[in-house]
């Protein structure tokens, strides 16, 4: 017998993202995917800092092992969520709709989801967030978003980070700018060093923007 | 990549499915995978073999359609393919829309109540003695 199915693989999951959105529909919420190491947690310690006093952050923190990047953002005094994913290479909806569960939701301002370091995974799995951010650093080279092309084709924004760095390596930031023009013209993108600060202002302009476009338009 | 867990949940789908037709055992498998998706044929494959012995699957063919990357120009209306993911229209260089190639989804299964030999040669000559005695 012959069963037609015609049915999504990733339907469950795109169900369950639903479901988050609709909880966080009066809560911006950032999906920060970038490799390992380009810098998400040091952005995320300084953004917290930034913020403080005008923005309460929360954070779901996607690892695979480990509470270390959780404690980091808890040291800067932000309500944060520990997953771990034990092998798994991305966040699904699931995992971040059982986080939710512990987060004070209507107490934040401005949710960041950052996800497990990879490149690929994470830009195939929606987890109810408005926004998914690429983070891509000096270090690890230029040809990453040609390379890895479909989570910067899925962010609105994307985030060069360790431009401090710019000076050591052959990165060339005007090429590297334009290939990610290439693969997607209306991204927004922001140069900065989370070591030192530099470029962070528009970063934090922009979070700014997106809290109060979705208090204005839900209320 | 996470073939495996993507394997798991095609399997756990089609079980849900085949438990509502009566089927008991699956003989074939059809997924349909864009090539601009991560998920590899080969990888999804070996998942395949690695978490079908012991279920209902055992045995199962598996079958991958690998479905091309289709572009369309909405400035001149010319379609192309491309073996990756391209932006622009080869014809007139315009900005092109991806049309396909971004599939993953299960097409079809096909299965029986497992009371019939599996007969067709398929996998190996599995001693079936006593499998249709099912009753008194």
């Amino acid at each position: 017998m012959k069963v037609v199915m015609a049915q999504k693989i990733l339907r469950a999951n795109e169900q369950v993202a639903r479901e988050n959105r609709e909880r966080l529909k009066h809560l911006p919420t950032v999906n920060l995917i970038s490799s390992p190491g380009a810098g998400k947690t040091t952005l995320l310690e300084r953004t917290i800092q930034a913020l403080r006093g005008e923005v309460n952050v929360g954070v779901i923190e996607g690892d695979i092992y480990t509470t270390r990047d959780a404690e980091r953002i808890a040291g800067q005094g932000a309500a944060v969520v520990q997953v771990n994913t034990a092998g798994l290479c991305h966040l699904d909806a699931n995992m971040v709709g059982r986080a939710l569960d512990q987060l004070d939701l209507a107490g934040l301002d401005l949710l960041f989801i950052e996800n497990v370091g990879n490149l690929v995974c994470p830009a195939e799995f929606d987890l109810g967030e408005d926004y998914k951010v690429a983070l891509l650093s000096v270090a690890e080279g230029g040809d990453k978003p040609v390379k890895y092309p479909l989570v910067f084709r899925e962010s609105q924004a994307v985030v060069i980070n360790k431009s401090d760095l710019l000076a050591y390596t052959d990165f060339d930031i005007n090429k590297v700018q334009e290939e990610i023009r290439t693969i997607n013209p209306d991204i927004l993108i922001f140069v900065t060093s989370a070591a030192t600060g530099e470029g962070t202002e528009g970063w934090y302009a922009w979070l700014r923007e997106i809290v109060r476009k979705k208090r204005s338009a839900t209320g | 990549m996470h073939e495996v867990g993507l394997i798991q949940t095609v399997m756990n789908e089609i079980s849900r499915v085949a438990g509502a037709n009566n089927i008991e055992r699956v003989t074939r498998v059809r997924l349909v995978v864009g090539r601009l998706n991560g998920a590899i044929p080969d990888a999804l494959e070996f998942a395949f073999s690695v978490l079908a012995p012991g279920t209902m699957f055992e045995g199962a063919r598996l079958e991958i359609e690998s479905v091309p990357v289709t572009l369309r120009c909405p400035q001149c209306g010319a379609e192309s393919e491309s073996e990756e993911l391209a932006y622009f229209c080869p014809k007139c260089g315009g900005r092109a829309e991806i049309v396909s190639g971004q599939e993953l989804y299960i097409d079809y299964f096909e299965g029986d109540d497992g009371k019939e030999d599996a007969g067709e040669g398929s996998d190996g000559p599995e001693d079936s003695a006593g499998e249709r005695t099912g009753g008194p």
